[in-house]
Order: structure tokens, then C-alpha cells, then sequence
């Protein structure tokens, strides 16, 4: 079979799989929707929380970033793993003590006023919908790339799935349907990066491959093999980053403290039985999401070698199949400026802006750029996200591995989508709903509004996927600055500080999130020309200004708190409560 | 009541230090020092970027699942834990 059956077979029988978990696992309370009932093992919500987690952006896209951004590339690898442990330690337990249902609930008790989790819910809606848009781009690609469906039916496809087993099962269904995905990301992530391992060092395991010398009998290791190439076309080392340490430093934070507060994730410690089953469950979650951060470096530097080796200096009727397929969906674009039929990389950007190509197809059967050309000797267009995806083929290997790499492209993004979803859909039906506009809700009705608010989310999230606004890379820094700003200072002093209060909580998030949100604007859309280094404030860029707006938030949060009311009494005493593991409930909707 | 405040501050104290040790290798090792450990050659790699890339996230695991260890000893110790049937 070819790849193209290949893949179908195994998107079916995957797809089959997450359907007939939704079918077992209806939810029919709203405990088992918001919550499964509290009652999933740790290692299971590890692995769920792992899928969760670790998005089409994660397993499509980092590993290619790392591929052009070498040492840079660490504020992924390092932000994305280290909120585990802030979460595992300051958040998890605690919030798993609480018992209750959403994240918001959280803000409504602790801060005892509407008005915050009001707030809480705006700004898990905000984080949660930017992040539904990246997922939905990752299947349409996937779907467009590997099995030719136009990306709206791919994104078709892909709603559906999800709204069988979201809507159905909510939590519970999402969780088992997780573990499933978990199991097939991380196969389809493991099995080319061994492969491609063992061809370029004949070593098996990725990790120590990437250390490894190059089976090419040159005596250099992968890394200094890919320093000298590099710089002899012109790029700066791979091992050595371009941007300064303070903004490495605080876009890492930012990505850590922002991992911390992300609703989705959170909501997730929710699920099992105990406190210590919270804990437990947040060291498994990084075990697993571990394995796939700890090989993205060894496929992020492998891509970038077997693609310089491949492309550079050679004449494009000459050039491998994958290079013409990308570029026929215009990931890749190719512009001849010296006239010699063959392609050559060096660093910049080759002309303005994405490709766009003209009908017409040059004589070697490449596509005309339109776009002006710029004055630097680079000729190669090409899109970070295809690194992952391409991999394989770039490496040449069996049709069935590329097959599992698009079969766990679609894992990796459904199950982000639906643990989002979810959240969007309990925030409105549970906190919008019940706690705020309609308090005489039933059971029955309040999950009603639950599987409605999923589906309409769906629907948005859709639409979002198909004719996606071109701002979405760009707000990929809200997500991450709105929740390191808002939501993860406010969670850690109502859990660590006995004398916040409403006041002190609401105007410090009021504060980060007005300060993160203004910065971001004003580099992203007001003043574009002017982001850059010697404009940002202490030489923070607009992704790392989570880290200055948490510590705003923080400093504001604390003074104003001093300056009012102490809280209640029978709030005093729930940070007590919380604070002790012993008798942590199962929630249910009866108190 | 006594008891748990004491509580409250051993969980504390252990935060405090694991925390520490999560700073230092990935903000430490992995960003601040990564120029000067970079000249230590490690496994193939410079030092500073395996601390980056690979040594801090092993790490952050062992540091997790260290807690939860500990974590659990405090527990029985002041008479909190939730694990009775064990």
C-alpha cells in the first residue's frame, strides 16, 4: 500500500477507536461531564493530561522551531515542562483539596464575589478559544497535506470527532479517548525519531543520538557537524542563540508560570480520587510529556541537518519529492534570484512575506514566486511547521511511518481541542449559568447547557480552523501572557497568602492582564515596525511580558490587599481547609 | 490549631528547597551560566545546552516525583494524609 492508503487506514482505525471510547463512556451526570467523577487513576490522568497538554503546536511545530532556532529553542523545551513542577507543588493539591468543579469556581469561593469569577471566565474564554484555532489549523494541514481532502473538509471531520466524544462523554469520555491519543502521538513521535537516529549516528535512542557523532566518518558530533554547516552558510551557531539572556529568561517564566495557570491543564487535577493522587498525577503528566520534549531537540537537530544537506546546492529537477509537494500547497516556496536551477539556502528571508505564486510554472516545473524579491543570497521559503511532518520523507523512510506521523498529528491536536472545548463549555453552562445568571438549575438542565455550549464551541472552533483570522501565530503570546498575568498569581495567593482579599485579587489581575494585554497590542498590531529589542522595555519581548505582568499583579495584589478588609472569617477558614490533604470530597453538584 | 501550622511550615520549607533547586538548574544551568558552562564539553554536547535542552527537564521530573515522597512522610507524620486504607 502507499502512504496515501496507508495513512487513511490508520486515521480510520484510530478515529474508530476515540468513537467506540465515547460510546463507552457517556457521561450521565454532570459530575461524570465536569469531572468524571473524581475517579481516574494518576498514571491514566498523567497520561490524559500529557495529551491535553501537548497540542498539534507541541508535537507539529516545536520541533521545527527548534530546527531554525537552535539554542533559542530552549524557552519551549524548558517553559512548556517546567510549570509542571510550579503546578505540582503550589497549584495541584491544593486545587484538587477545594473539590470543586471549574477553575472559576475556584476565583467565586476563595474571592467570595461574582465579580471574579466573572473575570476568571473571561479570561479562560480568551486563552481557551486561541488555542482551539492553532489545533483546527493542525488538522486542516494534516488532513490537506497527507490525504488530499480540501483543509475545510478535513476540519469538518475533525468537529465531528470531537463533538462525538466531547459532547457525549464530557470528561469522562475526554479522558479515556486522551489516554488512547497519548498512546498514538507518542508512538508516531518515537518511531521516526529512532529511525532517523539510527541512520545519522546508528544510534537508537534520540536523546543520546543528538550527542553522538555523525556515521559519516567525519569524527564530529551531530552538534558540531551542524554548528560548521550552519555557519559556512552564514547562520549564527545552532548551539549558541541569537536573542538576549533577559528576554531567554523571561519568555521561559512566562511560558512556565502561563503553563501553571492554563485553565485546561488545571482542570485536569480535578479528576482523580485524592490530594495525593493530584501530586502524584502531575509527575506522571511530565513523564510522559517528558519523552516527547526530551527527543523534540534531537528531531529539531537532525530535521535541520538532513534538510541543509538535502536542498543546498542542488538543482531542483534533481531535488527530492517532498520539497515539490510542499511546495505544491506553498509551505515551500523557491525563487531562483542567481538564474542557475538550483536551490540555495543561507539565512534571511528570500522575499517579502509569505509565497505567493504565479499560475504559470517555470520551465523545471517549479512555481514562479511573485513575491519581490530581498537583497539576500537565500532563495528558500520555508514554513517552521512542516519539519515534523516532512520529516520522514525527508529522511526517506518506510510509507507506513509517515502514515503514523499524520495519524498522531491528528491525535495530538483532538485531544487539545477537546480538553479546551470543554472547559469553554463548563465555564459557560457551570459559572455563566448556574452560578451567575440562572441559579435555579437542575442537574439534567445545567448538563443540557453543557453539551450545548461544547457544541456551539465546536462550531466556532471550526470556523476558526477553516478560514483561520492571520493573526493566530501572533496571539499564541496572549494565551500564555493572559493566564502567567491573571490567572496563576491570583490562584497562588488564595492558596499561600491567608489575608488576600477580593479587592487585593481582582485589581491585581485587573492590573496584569490591562499591562500584558496593552504591551502585546502595541507591538503586535499598533506598532509592529517597532518591535524589537531596543524598543521593548528591559529587553523584553511581548512574549515574555507574562513574566513582568505576573510580578505586577503580584506587588498590586499584595499592597491593595493590606489597605482594605481582611476576608471573612469562613474564607480564612477554607485556605485552611485546603491547605490539608486529609477528606478531600468527590464534587457534586449538592452543595 | 498547632499541629497544622507546623505542618504548614515543613511543606513550606520543602517547597522552598525544591524550588531552589528547579531555579538554579533551569534559569541557573540552562540560561544564566550557559556561556561559561558551555566550554565543558559533555556526552558530545556542550554543557550549558544539554542543561538546557535535556539535563533540566530530567530533573524537574525527579523533583516531582521526590515530593510526592516526601510529601507523603509529612503527611502521616502530622496526622493529615488521605491515604487511610494503605
Amino acid at each position: 500500500m502507499d502512504a496515501q492508503n496507508l495513512t487513511y487506514l490508520f486515521v480510520f482505525l484510530s478515529f474508530s477507536l476515540y468513537i467506540g471510547i465515547a460510546i463507552w463512556s457517556k457521561a450521565g451526570s454532570t459530575s461524570e461531564f465536569y469531572v468524571a467523577s473524581g475517579g481516574v487513576h494518576p498514571i491514566a490522568n498523567g497520561m490524559a493530561t500529557a495529551a491535553d497538554w501537548m497540542s498539534a503546536a507541541s508535537f507539529i511545530s516545536m520541533a521545527g522551531i527548534i530546527a531554525f532556532m537552535g539554542y533559542d529553542g530552549t524557552v519551549y523545551l524548558m517553559g512548556w515542562t517546567g510549570g509542571y513542577v510550579i503546578l505540582a507543588l503550589l497549584l495541584a493539591p491544593y486545587l484538587r483539596k477545594f473539590g470543586q468543579f471549574t477553575v472559576p469556581d475556584f476565583f467565586g469561593s476563595r474571592y467570595y464575589s461574582t465579580g471574579a469569577r466573572v473575570v476568571a471566565v473571561i479570561c479562560l474564554i480568551v486563552i481557551s478559544f486561541t488555542y482551539v484555532a492553532g489545533q483546527m489549523r493542525g488538522v486542516g494541514i494534516v488532513f490537506s497535506q497527507f490525504l488530499n481532502i480540501p483543509i475545510f473538509w478535513g476540519v469538518v471531520v475533525g468537529m465531528s470527532i470531537v463533538f462525538m466524544y466531547a459532547v457525549l462523554g464530557g470528561m469522562k469520555g475526554i479522558t479515556y479517548t486522551q489516554v488512547a491519543q497519548y498512546c498514538v502521538l507518542i508512538f508516531a513521535y518515537l518511531v521516526p525519531a529512532i529511525f532517523i537516529s539510527l541512520m545519522i549516528t546508528g544510534i537508537p535512542i534520540p536523546q543520546v543520538g543528538l550527542g553522538a557523532e555523525v556515521n559519516d566518518g567525519s569524527g564530529l558530533s551531530v552538534l558540531q557537524k551542524l554548528d560548521n554547516t550552519l555557519i559556512e552558510l552564514g547562520f549564527s551557531a545552532y548551539t549558541e542563540g541569537v536573542k538576549s539572556k533577559i528576554d531567554v529568561f523571561a519568555i521561559t517564566m512566562a511560558l512556565m508560570i502561563g503553563t501553571a495557570g492554563l485553565p485546561h491543564v488545571i482542570v485536569r487535577f480535578f479528576t482523580v480520587p485524592k490530594v495525593s493522587d493530584a501530586r502524584k498525577s502531575a509527575g506522571y503528566a511530565l513523564l510522559f510529556i517528558a519523552l516527547l520534549y526530551t527527543t523534540a531537540p534531537a528531531v529539531g537537530a537532525f530535521a535541520r541537518l538532513n534538510f541543509v544537506e538535502t536542498i543546498h546546492n542542488t538543482s531542483y529537477t534533481q531535488v527530492a519529492g517532498w520539497f515539490k509537494s510542499w511546495e505544491n500547497i506553498g509551505l515551500i516556496g523557491w525563487k531562483d534570484k542567481n538564474q542557475d536551477g538550483k536551490i540555495q539556502y543561507h539565512p534571511g528571508a528570500p522575499f517579502e512575506g509569505k509565497p505567493s505564486f504565479a499560475d504559470d510554472r517555470r520551465p523545471d516545473g517549479s512555481r514562479e514566486v511573485t513575491n519581490t524579491p530581498t537583497e539576500s543570497r537565500n532563495e528558500v521559503y520555508v514554513d517552521r511547521d512542516i519539519m515534523v511532518l516532512a520529516n520522514p520523507e525527508i529522511a526517506a523512510l518506510p510509507a507506513w511511518v509517515i502514515a503514523l506521523v499524520a495519524a498522531g498529528g491528528l491525535a495530538a491536536a483532538l485531544s487539545t481541542a477537546a480538553g479546551l472545548l470543554l472547559v469553554i463549555s463548563t465555564s459557560v453552562s457551570h459559572d455563566l449559568m448556574k452560578k451567575t445568571l440562572a441559579k435555579g438549575l437542575t442537574d439534567r438542565q445545567e448538563l443540557f447547557f453543557a453539551r450545548l455550549a461544547a457544541a456551539v464551541a465546536i462550531l466556532i472552533a471550526g470556523y476558526l480552523g477553516i478560514d483561520p483570522p492571520g493573526f493566530v501565530a501572533q496571539v499564541v503570546a496572549f494565551a500564555f501572557g493572559l493566564a502567567a498575568a491573571s490567572l496563576f498569581p491570583a490562584i497562588l495567593l488564595g492558596i499561600f497568602d491567608r489575608r488576600m482579599n477580593k479587592e487585593g485579587a481582582i485589581s491585581g489581575m485587573a492590573c496584569g492582564l490591562i499591562f500584558c494585554f496593552s504591551y502585546i497590542v502595541f507591538f503586535k498590531f499598533i506598532s509592529p515596525e517597532m518591535n524589537s529589542a531596543n524598543h521593548w522595555w528591559f529587553g523584553i519581548s511581548p512574549e515574555g511580558i507574562g513574566t513582568l505582568g505576573a510580578l505586577l499583579n503580584l506587588a498590586i495584589a499584595m499592597t491593595v490587599s493590606r489597605l482594605t478588609a481582611a476576608p471573612p472569617p469562613n474564607v480564612v477558614a477554607l485556605v485552611d481547609e485546603i491547605r490539608i490533604p486529609k477528606g478531600a470530597m468527590t464534587p457534586s453538584n449538592s452543595h | 490549631m498547632r499541629g497544622e501550622q507546623d505542618y504548614w511550615k515543613a511543606n513550606l520549607k520543602l517547597v522552598a528547597k525544591l524550588l531552589t533547586i528547579w531555579f538554579i538548574v533551569s534559569f541557573g544551568f540552562g540560561i544564566i551560566l550557559v556561556d561559561q558552562l558551555n566550554q565543558i564539553p559533555f556526552f558530545g554536547f556542550k554543557l550549558g545546552f544539554w542543561w538546557a535542552q535535556q539535563g533540566s527537564i530530567y530533573v524537574f521530573i525527579g523533583l516531582i516525583f521526590y515530593y510526592v515522597r516526601k510529601m507523603k512522610q509529612i503527611d502521616r507524620a502530622f496526622d493529615v494524609s488521605d491515604d487511610e486504607d494503605e
